[in-house]
């Protein structure tokens, strides 16, 4: 039985199921690697040398190089992983996730003083098309569309 | 005998951990959150627990994508602590409790429950923080500790019920188990959370609060939540609700809960520590 993914309509989120998976292998295992500190320094040294040593595609590779969080996410990047590159360019999981979501620094910060951003209008994708039943508001998440 | 004298309910965000270990926990940010872990650490040190069970999840430190166990057991006499990307963070080697972890690694596998056992795992923030917001920066941990990991990176992650489940078996198994031990679980990660995507920064209050008052009194209602429902409700990351139910399963029926504080934000987290009694015989 194939199973129901009932929460690919959920927006701006991307769930690292089989399908991500299935392409994000190799990005995610470079990520890993960035738990040691020899590699972190090799990594810093020369990055695009670094990333001969795994078999990215070339989006994914472009995604890394040019710091693309969004991007990594959608070619099978997991945010456990992805993290450990902006933890070696100093960066914390609050500054990735005000990229991610295209808004500044104090902005993002400002909104999660306030009490986060709210689940009230973000459960589901905009609209849905009931005609081609193709979602419409261009942020989604899925992988499998 | 060994007995489970309680749960307790704890997030694990890593800016917590940093916050401790760069002492910032008194400035202006930092100060409303770690005032609500006082009590919950002056209980700790009253009670004088011999073990923890810490259920929490590897947050790709021990494991890789090589190699995704649904729950792993560590069995062994310590725990490193895992360089996670920005080095290991300064606190103390984590002891085990080789022959409790044992007994509950053959209990659990006999109890049709099938464990990964782990003879080497370094351990990240999932399991630290909880132990450095309920016990403070001591020179050694106060009580060993059996790791119990629980794969929430690569989904799906196993589901509230199967995880309250295993909870009523670890019950079983730590009643089974002969030494006069007293038995501490915790249940980590959470609250409402969302790491990724353009949807970052989700909280829902509301949600939590729910979670929070069922996990107290109704935790069977709770075990029904699916992945979806806690991705959409509480975040993608909020998904880590689940290994809640691992403790609340290990306390039985019967509880009364004694400390409940909750805080936004943590970094991009709603983050809660409560503290359940065990009144019920296993």
């Amino acid at each position: 039985m194939t199973q129901r993914r009932d929460y690919e309509d959920i927006p701006g989120t991307y769930v690292y199921d089989a399908a991500r998976g299935r392409i994000g292998y190799a990005l995610n295992t470079f990520c890993m690697s960035l738990n040691k500190a020899d590699n972190r320094a090799r990594f810093k040294a020369d990055e695009a040398g670094y990333l001969d040593r795994f078999k990215l595609t070339p989006e994914q590779r472009r995604c890394v190089l040019e710091r693309d969080w969004l991007g990594m996410l959608k070619v099978g990047g997991n945010i456990y992983y992805t993290i450990k590159i902006a933890f070696c360019d100093g960066l914390t999981f609050q500054d990735v996730a005000g990229m991610m979501s295209g808004v500044s620094k104090d902005a993002y910060a400002q909104m999660m003083l306030a009490g986060g951003r709210s689940p009230d209008g973000n459960r589901y994708k905009v609209s849905v098309d009931p005609a081609s039943g193709a979602d419409t508001d261009g942020g989604g998440g899925s992988a499998h569309g | 005998m060994a007995r489970i004298i309680a749960g307790i309910a704890c997030s694990h965000v890593p800016a917590i951990g940093v916050a401790m270990d760069k002492g910032k926990t008194d400035t202006p940010y930092w100060a409303p959150l770690f005032a609500g872990y006082g009590p919950a650490r002056e209980w700790v040190a009253a009670q004088k627990p011999d073990v923890a069970i810490v259920v929490y999840n590897d947050h790709a430190s021990a494991f890789s994508l090589e190699l995704i166990p649904t729950f792993t057991i560590g069995v062994a006499a310590e725990f490193p602590i895992a360089d996670e990307g920005f080095g290991p963070r300064p606190v103390p080697t984590v002891i085990g409790h080789p022959e409790l972890a044992w007994h509950l690694a053959e209990s659990l596998i006999l109890d049709e429950f099938d464990m990964t056992i782990a003879n080497e795992m370094p351990v990240d923030h999932g399991l630290t923080v909880p132990l450095s917001v309920t016990c403070g920066q001591p020179a050694a941990w106060p009580f060993p500790v059996i790791p119990l990991c629980v794969n929430v990176v690569q989904y799906p992650p196993p589901t509230g019920l199967r995880c309250f489940k295993l909870g009523r078996a670890i019950a079983r198994a730590v009643a089974s188990f002969a030494p006069d031990l007293k038995v501490l679980v915790y249940g980590t990660g959470g609250m409402s959370h969302q790491l990724q995507g353009e949807r970052a920064g989700l909280i829902n209050r509301q949600f939590d609060t729910a979670f929070l008052d069922g996990l107290s009194r109704d935790p069977a209602a709770l075990t029904r939540l699916t992945h979806t429902e806690y991705m959409r409700e509480a975040g993608s990351e909020g998904v880590e609700l689940v290994m809640w139910h691992v403790m609340r399963g290990a306390l039985g029926d019967r509880v009364t809960e004694v400390y409940r504080h909750y805080h936004v934000p943590a970094s991009n987290t709603a983050a809660a520590v409560m503290i359940l009694e065990n009144r019920s015989a296993a």
